[in-house]
């Protein structure tokens, strides 16, 4: 399967990549190359072998439902480029 | 052309946990902004997301209630998009294997009938934080704290025909919730949020495209957004337009939906199994103690009321629509021992009171025990109905119980035939002109006439003589 440049363009967008005109036809031809290493995969006789959610094959280990965090909202804040009365403040993105 | 009008509810429902669905942090409602956003919450590199085992429960409550099928693996899953008050870039919610699959619910509507309303299914996922947008100096402020509160997102089919369908269905879900104690409902804070999927087609035909409605933050708005909606759509295709598939806001100021089109382009979430989750796998034995401790529903607890208690359908559905509201009335019978006097006070004297004073159940200054010792003095005749809203009044004001109140107040009801009788007597002789009156009168006026000295002697009595007996005494003297 190969992609096409506005496939790549619309992916860079959604993911919020900045992907330049030089690099678009590399990463085209990478990701198309990913694609059809999966195709081939797929190929594979998968006759009764169940679908993993998941590499491991383990279950899910639950919490108990206990509030066990502390406030560290200086220390979070400290790596925050700008903050007010305790917010975190970004450009305004209001539609 | 005939229309019809389809819609489909989709449910958040903020699940009453004390932690958050994946982090140890808290979930109290109103804690100052980003004090209980922890690593996690803010997806710090490095850190692991935990579930929530209560979570889990409630989730497993809420789909054994209605009769779904429930997911014995389920699977979490990213949804990915971009906004700043989802700190990872993507909401941990679930796509495939929800942990509640199919179920139904029956709406009750206003000609008596029973409607079943499908749920498509019901899946676990994080809430994300909260955006102001106002006195920032431009800029946008983020308070983190919601993020990561669990929520059991409620999917409906596209079963109901009418905006007051989907309100019957959403107050539904919202009174099985409660009832479960899964979350508290409450609709201004958040807890309880609809959107609702709304198209029309002539009559019969095929599936019209719809429009997905937000910001309905109550059941009149969810209501009234749907019927503007729906007239928008009409006269749109029937002056050639096409309705195209959006997200549109309602606004209750301007009573109208509009269009959020920054939204748009963003409708590709590209949802991928979460690995930093592993498959959640239920044992069957949880989900048999789940369904044992099952405890009385809305619709089981409105029969038995109507049963047991000999109401009305109406006054069972009335006493029956909150639980809160359920287990105050049943209190204030049993303490009564009167089901039909309690539920009559309880749904006037006392909602009326609570509705006067902006107050909510919760609040009320009359426990059930205090209602209910007061209608106590009723049944065995102590006070009369009248002289009984008297000693509400005080009771409500923080005056005490209603013994104290009655003795106090010498409100006793006096039953003594003596004591009457000097009464009734004072008022015969004082007026003998209405006597005269009376006694020459015509057989059917006389009821009406006779009225005048019941309220004679009501008036001498101070409202405490026995109407029963002055009534009595009053046709045996006259």
């Amino acid at each position: 399967m190969s992609l096409e440049r506005s496939d790549v363009e619309k992916i860079a967008h959604l993911a919020r990549l900045a992907v330049s005109d030089d690099e678009l036809e590399a990463v085209t031809s990478d990701l198309s190359n990913i694609l059809n290493l999966v195709e081939q995969m797929e190929t594979a006789d998968t006759e009764g072998v169940e679908p993993m959610a998941h590499p491991l094959h383990m279950t899910q280990r639950l919490r108990e439902d206990e509030a066990t965090e502390q406030d560290q909202r200086n220390l979070f804040q400290s790596l925050a480029p700008l903050t007010d009365e305790g917010l975190y403040l970004v450009p305004r993105v209001i539609e | 052309m005939q229309w019809e009008t389809v819609i489909g509810l989709e449910i958040h429902a903020q699940l009453a946990t004390k932690s958050k669905i994946f982090s140890g942090a808290s979930t109290a409602f109103g804690a100052a902004p980003n004090t209980q956003a922890c690593n996690v919450d803010l997806g710090m590199p490095g850190v692991l997301p935990v579930l929530n085992k209560e979570a889990v429960r409630m989730a497993v409550t809420f789909g054994v209630a209605i009769d779904a099928e429930i997911g014995q693996r389920s699977v979490f899953a990213r949804k990915n998009y971009f906004y700043p008050d989802l700190p990872k870039g993507y909401q941990i919610s679930q796509f495939e294997l929800p942990i509640v699959g199919k179920g139904e619910v029956d709406i009750e509507l206003d000609d008596g009938f029973c409607k079943p309303v499908g749920v498509t299914r019901a899946h676990l996922e994080e809430d994300a934080g909260k955006s102001l947008h106002e006195d920032f100096h431009g800029m946008t402020g983020v308070d983190l704290n919601r993020a990561g509160t669990p929520l059991l997102e409620i999917v409906s089919e596209p079963d109901m025909r009418s905006a007051k369908e989907a309100v019957a269905y959403a107050k539904k879900i919202h009174q099985i919730v409660q009832y479960l104690g899964i979350c508290d409902g409450n609709m201004q804070e958040g807890s309880f949020r609809c959107d609702a999927n709304v198209s029309v087609r002539p009559l019969g035909g095929p599936l019209g495209t719809r429009a997905e409605l937000k910001n309905l933050n109550s059941f009149r708005f969810l209501e009234r957004a749907i019927n503007i909606e729906v007239e928008r759509q009409i006269d749109l295709i029937e002056a050639g337009g096409a309705v195209v598939q959006e997200t549109r806001l309602y606004d209750a100021d301007k009573d109208e939906t509009r269009s959020m089109r920054s939204k748009e382009e963003a409708n590709d979430y590209r949802y991928f199994p979460d690995p930093d989750l592993l498959p959640v796998e239920l044992d069957a034995d949880l989900i048999e103690t789940i369904r044992s401790a099952m405890p009385e529903l809305p619709d089981a607890k409105r029969l038995r009321f109507a049963e047991v208690y000999g109401l009305s359908e109406y006054d069972a559905a009335v006493l029956t629509a909150s639980k809160d509201l359920a287990e105050y009335f049943e209190q204030v019978a049993k303490v009564a021992g009167d089901a039909k006097l309690a539920a009559n006070w309880v749904m006037g004297e006392l909602s009326g009171s609570l509705n006067k004073a902006g107050l909510d159940l919760s609040e009320s200054p009359l426990s059930a025990e205090t209602l209910g010792g007061m209608l106590l003095r009723i049944v065995d005749k102590t006070i009369s109905g009248k002289i009984a809203k008297q000693v509400f009044e005080a009771m409500w004001a923080g005056e005490g119980e209603a013994d104290q109140i009655i003795e106090a107040k010498g409100l006793k009801q006096i039953t003594d035939t003596g004591a009457i009788e000097a009464v009734v007597d004072g008022v015969l002789e004082a007026n003998p002109e209405q006597v005269a009156n009376y006694r020459s009168a015509d057989e059917k006026k006389r009821p009406k006439m006779l009225g005048f000295f019941v309220g004679q002697v009501m008036k001498q009595s101070k409202g405490k003589a026995n109407p029963q007996q002055v009534n009595e005494l009053l046709l045996k003297k006259l």
